[in-house]
Formats: structure tokens, C-alpha cells, sequence
């Protein structure tokens, strides 16, 4: 289990973990259940150049739909599978298991500290 | 913003809390939307059983005399032709035809009806009955706020009320059909209860009105005896759901006051050898071009919602009222409004995904139907 209060956040309720350039990025376990059960989930191929703040993928719940905004600029080095192929592993394990995708950037952008995030969800 | 009331509780709000439940605001009420997983629970109603604290639903008791000639001018339905013991479902519609809600009349005994209304509709079906019944002698009641609404819904729920209730002739009791019962609140003492076959799920099950307060402790008993059958709470996310995947409307989705009941497959609910409020309308039918109701399926898992536009080629033909990934059936469904050229089962027809466009077939409604 990864250490939350070790994470980056962003407004947009995903969790970033930084390992050298490679950023680690998923949804957070409150951004989950506010979705509800995840029965689909939409990801950018590795390879893809995302963009900061730009919606690169969607995670589809039975209620609603919820985007995925990128966090940084960079590269897609690996989206994952695990997760495509079961998407409630979202709601099961949101910080590991879950996760998303990971990017290459050259850059971090500022994002929320774990004390930060956990204020403006009021959790 | 500052004059919107905060959302009404149920009086079983501190059971849900004690449950682990998320709430949402549904119609001015703060409800159960899942206490643990809208998946688990929706599987649970379809394989064992699942139950739901409904009591936003509005019950309405119209008593008197003239009861059921007042029923049969105010409603589209022949409410007279109820014997005692059943229920119908029903539609209060406008002059123009227009849906104002659609409804389940209970005949319970001899000239006494119990109308159940959606929580969203509850002030325009009680004022609207209360103007109905000039020249009529008959008492509108609005008993909403004594009554709490427990459904109890899947294939195990027969034996879970009985394990709870007394209810003489509980296995004769059919579909759509209601009776009283009692459930022991003490060594001594019971409680009334109306247990009705009737839901909002497409499975086989109960729907409980039971005083306010009764309700916490029928509430816990049939969790009780539930447990071992596999019965969980299920939230309005779930319910949802499963009224989908049976192709049963839902007002504001499917129905409305633009909607004639034709439109919505609801022709046979009106009953045309009687006056009643809304018959001119229905006489003269929806307008050239109206849209109709459908169900549409798709391959994947992408689901088209609400609101989502359906195509044929470059040409906006239909709208979404509800879509999603059908738990049971493993993919997606949707109701939709089409142009009725488009509505025949095997059409093909597009659906905008969030700009891009998934494939759907026009299929029959409902999606699901249990085994009988």
C-alpha cells in the first residue's frame, strides 16, 4: 500500500507519484467512490503525448462518467492493463493496484501536498 | 440557492448511516445511493435479494364514497374495475395528455385506494387529485410522512417476509396484488403492515408500507433474516440499474408533461371507454413526428446516457433518457426517444459517445426478464 500522505495531488482528484521523471498517476479512493463501482475505464496508449490539464482518458462508473486529466506534459511510457481488463480494481486498491498511467516529463507542475488535497475534500 | 429547503431525511436515515451508506439528493430527499457497491447489490436483487428504504415515494390515501368514480375521472386507468386485494399501474395525466406522474393505485379495502406517487411529483399529484375531486365525495389525504416504504426485491424475498411478517395467504398473493400483515414488535404487540407484490426491479418481490414508528424495527428484523439468504441494503444507484435493465420508465427520464403515454409504450395504461382528465389529448394523439420510446443495445462498453444524441448517418434522430452498462447483461443499454421510422427492433442506429459514435441496435423492451 503506497503512503498517501507520500503522494501529490491534483484539484481534479487524481494522485501523482513522482520516481525520478516518470510520474505515476491514478484516481484517488475519493474520487472512486464518488463514482461508485468502475465498470469501464478509457486510457492513452503508450506512446501518447499528454498535456497538462488536458482530458486523456475516462473512467466510467454505472452512474457516471468521470475524465482524467493529465497532470503533466510529458510522454505515456506504460498505461495499465491490469486495469482495462478489470476496472474495479479503481475501487479495490485506488493507490496501487489502481493506478492508471505513468508519464515521462521533463517538468513537475505544482500539485497539491497530501495535507492540501485532503482540505478541499473535507476527508 | 438560499431558499431551497435541505434535503428530508428518511426516518430510517440513522440505520443507513450505522450501514456504511453514501446518500444523495433525490427529489429533495437525502437517500441511500449505495451503502457499499451499486455492483454488489444489483447482483444481489437478481440472485438472492436486496433491500431498499423508498420512503421519498409519496402515498396518497383517497377514501369516500365515490372513490373509485373519482379515481376513473382523475386517472387514465379504470381504477373501478380494481377488485379489493389488487393494484394497477396507472398515469395522472394533464388535458393535453401530458404525463404529470405515473403511479400505482392499491385498492385496499372496499372504497379505500392507496395512490403511490413519485417523491419528485408528490405536491402536483396531491393538489392535482384535491382539485379533481370537486363534485366528488371523497377525501384526498397526502400520508407520506407516517408511512415508510421498504421494498424487498429479488428471489429470495418471498421466504425473507415471511420469516418476518404474518401475512395470511402470503403465498397465493400474485403479482400486483396486496394484502395486510403484522409483524410482532413485542411478545404482545404488532404492527400493521400493507405487504404488496409489486417493485420497481424486475424481479420477483415485496413492497412494505409500514407506520413511521414500526419502521425501524421491521427495517432490522428482515435485515436479520435476510442475512444468511444472501440480502443486502441496496441504494438508489442499484435500483436505478435494475428498473433499466426491465425497461421500466422513470419520470423525468422517460416520462414528462411533453410525453404523450402512447410515446412511451404506455397506450393500454389509458382507458378510452371512460371520461377522465386527459382523454381529449390522448384522442387526439401525438403530433405528427413525435418521437417514441425504445430500447437500444450496443457492443463494448461504452455506455450512451441521458441526454446523449442518436444518429442514422449525419442526422440527429433520437435522444438518450437513460443509458448504462447493464450489470446483468454485461453490456450496454439505453432507453431512447426516435423518430418513429427508426423505432422498429433490428434498426441501426448510432449513439454520441462523448463525440464519437458507438453502434446500437433498436432492440424490444425489457432488456431483462427473469425466469418465470
Amino acid at each position: 500500500m503506497t503512503d498517501k500522505t507520500e503522494l501529490q495531488y491534483t484539484a481534479e482528484h487524481e494522485w501523482v507519484l513522482v520516481e525520478g521523471s516518470v510520474a505515476t498517476v491514478g484516481i484517488t479512493a475519493y474520487a472512486a467512490e464518488k463514482l461508485g463501482d468502475i465498470v469501464f475505464v478509457d486510457l492513452p496508449k503508450a506512446g501518447s503525448s499528454v498535456a497538462e490539464g488536458k482530458v486523456v482518458g475516462e473512467i466510467e462508473s454505472t452512474k457516471s462518467v468521470g475524465e482524467l486529466f493529465a497532470p503533466v506534459n510529458g510522454t505515456v511510457v506504460e498505461s495499465n492493463d491490469a486495469v482495462a481488463a478489470s476496472p474495479e480494481l479503481v475501487n479495490s486498491d485506488p493507490f496501487g493496484e489502481g493506478w492508471l498511467i505513468k508519464v515521462e516529463f521533463t517538468e513537475l507542475p505544482e500539485l497539491l501536498t497530501f495535507e492540501q488535497y485532503s482540505a478541499l475534500t473535507g476527508e | 440557492m438560499n431558499s431551497a429547503p435541505p434535503p428530508r431525511q428518511s426516518p430510517l436515515h440513522h440505520l443507513h448511516e450505522q450501514a456504511g451508506a453514501s446518500f444523495t439528493d433525490f427529489a429533495g430527499w437525502l437517500m441511500p445511493v449505495r451503502y457499499s457497491s451499486d455492483l454488489a447489490e444489483h447482483h444481489a436483487v437478481r440472485t438472492a435479494a436486496g433491500i431498499f428504504d423508498i420512503s421519498h415515494m409519496a402515498e396518497i390515501s383517497v377514501t369516500g364514497p365515490d372513490a373509485a368514480a373519482f379515481l376513473d375521472h382523475a386517472l387514465a386507468g379504470l381504477i373501478s374495475a380494481v377488485p379489493v386485494g389488487k393494484a394497477k399501474y396507472s398515469l395522472i395525466l394533464e388535458e393535453s395528455g401530458g404525463i404529470l406522474d405515473d403511479l400505482i393505485v392499491y385498492h385496499l379495502t372496499q372504497g379505500a385506494y392507496f395512490v403511490v406517487a413519485n417523491a419528485g411529483n408528490r405536491d402536483v399529484v396531491v393538489s392535482a387529485l384535491q382539485d379533481r375531486s370537486a363534485g366528488f365525495d371523497v377525501e384526498v389525504d397526502d400520508l407520506t410522512d407516517s408511512i415508510v416504504l421498504i421494498a424487498v426485491q429479488g428471489p429470495r424475498s418471498r421466504e425473507i417476509v415471511a420469516d418476518v411478517l404474518d401475512v395470511p395467504g402470503l403465498d397465493e398473493l400474485k403479482y400486483y396484488a396486496a394484502t395486510e400483515g403484522t409483524f410482532g414488535t413485542a411478545p404482545d404487540s404488532s404492527a400493521d403492515v400493507i405487504v404488496a407484490r409489486t417493485g420497481y426491479t424486475g424481479e420477483d418481490g415485496y413492497e412494505l408500507y409500514v407506520d413511521v414508528p414500526d419502521a425501524a424495527a421491521l427495517w432490522q428484523a428482515l435485515v436479520e433474516a435476510g442475512a444468511s439468504r444472501g440480502l443486502v441494503p441496496a441504494g438508489l444507484a442499484s435500483r436505478d440499474t435494475l428498473r433499466l435493465e426491465a425497461g421500466m420508465p422513470l419520470y423525468g427520464h422517460e416520462l414528462g408533461l411533453d410525453t404523450l403515454p402512447e410515446q412511451a409504450g404506455l397506450g393500454r395504461v389509458a382507458n378510452l371507454t371512460k371520461d377522465f382528465v386527459g382523454k381529449h389529448g390522448i384522442e387526439a394523439g401525438p403530433a405528427e413526428g413525435a418521437r417514441v420510446l425504445v430500447g437500444l443495445v450496443s457492443e463494448g462498453k461504452r455506455a450512451g446516457r441521458a441526454g446523449y444524441e442518436v444518429y442514422s448517418g449525419d442526422q440527429v434522430v433520437g435522444v438518450i433518457t437513460s443509458g448504462a452498462l447493464s450489470p446483468t447483461l454485461g453490456y450496454p443499454i439505453a432507453m431512447a426517444y426516435v423518430d418513429k421510422q427508426y423505432s422498429e427492433p433490428g434498426a441501426t442506429l448510432d449513439i454520441d459517445v462523448r463525440g464519437s459514435r458507438v453502434a446500437a441496435s433498436v432492440v424490444q423492451l425489457p432488456f431483462y426478464k427473469r425466469e418465470a
